[in-house]
């Protein structure tokens, strides 16, 4: 995690998460909750029942216009003609090398209006990377991240818990990757099935004066309160990348094995060339699960050897709670990559056995 | 729990209890509140020879990693099997079914320049003032 100078910037729910008793560290220049209970405790309350997540320093922009579409068409690899009203996908903004600006999930209006929400430590550069790329088009691009706190619950408890705070809506008919404004607990709000856990749950977008009273009745009606150290443990499992630790400008979304977000079909794009060239070819290197078989945790950075050699790296790692084992993602060379492949990783100085695995580490049963 | 008055204190948060010329070492309440959930610990071979200040292993919580060190100097006569298992026994008994090793001594006056417990709870204080 990088440290910062200068005063931490704190989400509405700063307060409250002091008042539920809140471990709070600087998480990239935010000051947020890394616990309350214990990491080990608020990932077996999602994975059981209900947790709540503050996640207020997601960045909201909006891209706006008749020429909103292109725009956004242009500048990322997946097909956002196939939106409609009310839906969502996953998407990678990306350079004209390849490599990812970020991460993103696109949320459509209409077809000329769009919601873009983006990793914290990237949305000035993603607008002002998206302002760039509007010059010349009929497309407003504004930063509204000031204009949202957003709570994400999650858990296979979600909806029961949250059906009643939200009457005029019908939660089940608000499939995955879809969205719907209502009224969450007297809160106007935008309600999306999504999440990072790998577990059934909402993403709920309300004003920043809302979300203290909201989080407060959810955990009134017990939800259980999360931090940033179970938020990593679960997104791990459920094998979902972290923009800085598996994605970066460096990384393709095929080297990232995310070629399921790229539609060549679709028209030109940034980095199209390169990314067409590497579907043909095979990319040089491949971002794959695995689990340790020696003892030991890998962690992120930790480098990937072959005799003195060094031919990869680790870029998340840590002990599962789920499966009580030490996984992690790593870039291996594509020759190093099939399943059950074996390899060395430098922990402190030692070499320990690890072998690739397939992935996600854990999918959740469908009820 | 109060510290116990029994054992010594080190800057890094290593305990010592020492009796006769075995000193049963472990990582304080402070310490294990701390680290958060202990997942794996990385103790020394039984027979290895440790000066005070040396690191003696890790310990790992789920976000990160820890060196240990030895407050005194001595051989490890043995180690704590059970954490291999059950690492948890760090956070939910650190001054007793989580101890990590047990030293002969060399010098059993070594544990006079660590901290008493009224020190080591004075020390904590300063440290979770900043």
């Amino acid at each position: 995690m990088s440290e910062s100078t200068g005063p931490l910037k704190k989400t509405p729910l700063n307060e409250t998460h002091k008042e539920l008793g809140g471990k709070m560290v600087d998480f990239g220049g935010w000051e947020l909750p890394v616990q309350f209970s214990g990491i080990l405790e608020e990932h077996e309350a999602v994975r059981t029942r209900v947790g709540v997540f503050d996640v207020s320093h997601m960045g909201e922009i909006t891209v706006k216009g008749p020429q909103a579409q292109e725009l956004l068409q242009s500048t990322t690899c997946n097909d956002v003609a196939k939106l409609a009203e009310g839906r969502i996908h996953y998407n990678g903004l990306l350079y004209p090398t390849g490599g990812f600006v970020d991460d993103i999930l696109i949320y459509q209006n209409n077809p000329n209006d769009f919601f873009v929400v983006v990793n914290a430590s990237n949305t000035d550069k993603d607008f002002e990377w998206l302002q760039q790329a509007a010059r010349g088009l009929d497309a407003e691009v504004q930063n509204v991240s000031n204009e949202w706190a957003q709570l994400a619950i999650q858990g296979p408890e979600a909806e029961r818990v949250l059906q009643p705070l939200v009457p005029a809506l019908n939660l089940a008919d608000i499939k995955y990757y879809r969205f719907a404004r209502g009224v969450v607990d007297g809160a106007p709000a935008i309600v999306s099935r999504t999440g990072y856990t790998g577990e059934d749950g909402f993403e709920i977008y309300v004003s920043p004066e809302e979300a203290p009273r909201l989080l407060r009745r959810l955990v009134q009606l017990g939800v259980k309160p999360c931090g940033l150290g179970a938020r990593d443990t679960l997104r791990l499992e459920a094998r979902m990348a972290l923009y800085g630790n598996d994605i970066d400008h460096t990384t393709t979304p095929i080297e990232a094995d995310l070629g399921w977000i790229v539609k060549l079909e679709k028209g030109d794009f940034a980095g199209r060339e390169v990314i067409a060239r590497e579907k043909e070819e095979g990319p040089r290197r491949k971002l794959v699960g695995f689990e340790m078989i020696d003892r030991g945790i890998a962690r992120h950075g930790y480098p990937v050897v072959s005799g003195s050699e060094e031919i990869g790296v680790v870029t998340s790692g840590t002990h599962s709670p789920t499966l009580k084992k030490a996984i992690g993602l790593a870039y291996l060379p594509l020759d190093k990559s099939a399943q059950g492949s074996e390899f060395s990783v430098l922990i402190r100085g030692k070499e320990a056995r690890a072998r690739v695995i397939p992935t996600p580490f854990y999918k959740r049963s469908k009820s | 729990m109060a510290t116990p008055e029994d054992n010594r204190y080190a800057k890094s948060h290593e305990y010592v209890h020492l009796e006769g010329d075995v000193a049963t070492i472990g990582i304080t309440d402070y310490a294990q509140k701390e680290l958060g959930d202990v997942v794996f610990v990385e103790l020394p071979q039984v027979g290895s020879q440790l000066d005070a200040a040396d690191e003696l292993g890790s310990i790992e919580s789920v976000k990160a990693v820890s060196e240990l060190f030895s407050p005194v100097s001595g051989e490890v006569i043995e180690i704590n099997e059970a954490l291999a298992d059950n690492p948890a026994l760090v956070n939910t008994d650190p001054w007793g079914d989580g101890w990590m090793i047990r030293i002969r001594v060399t010098d059993p006056t070594e544990i006079d320049e660590l901290m008493t417990a009224e020190e080591y709870d004075e020390y904590i204080e300063k440290e979770s003032a900043h």
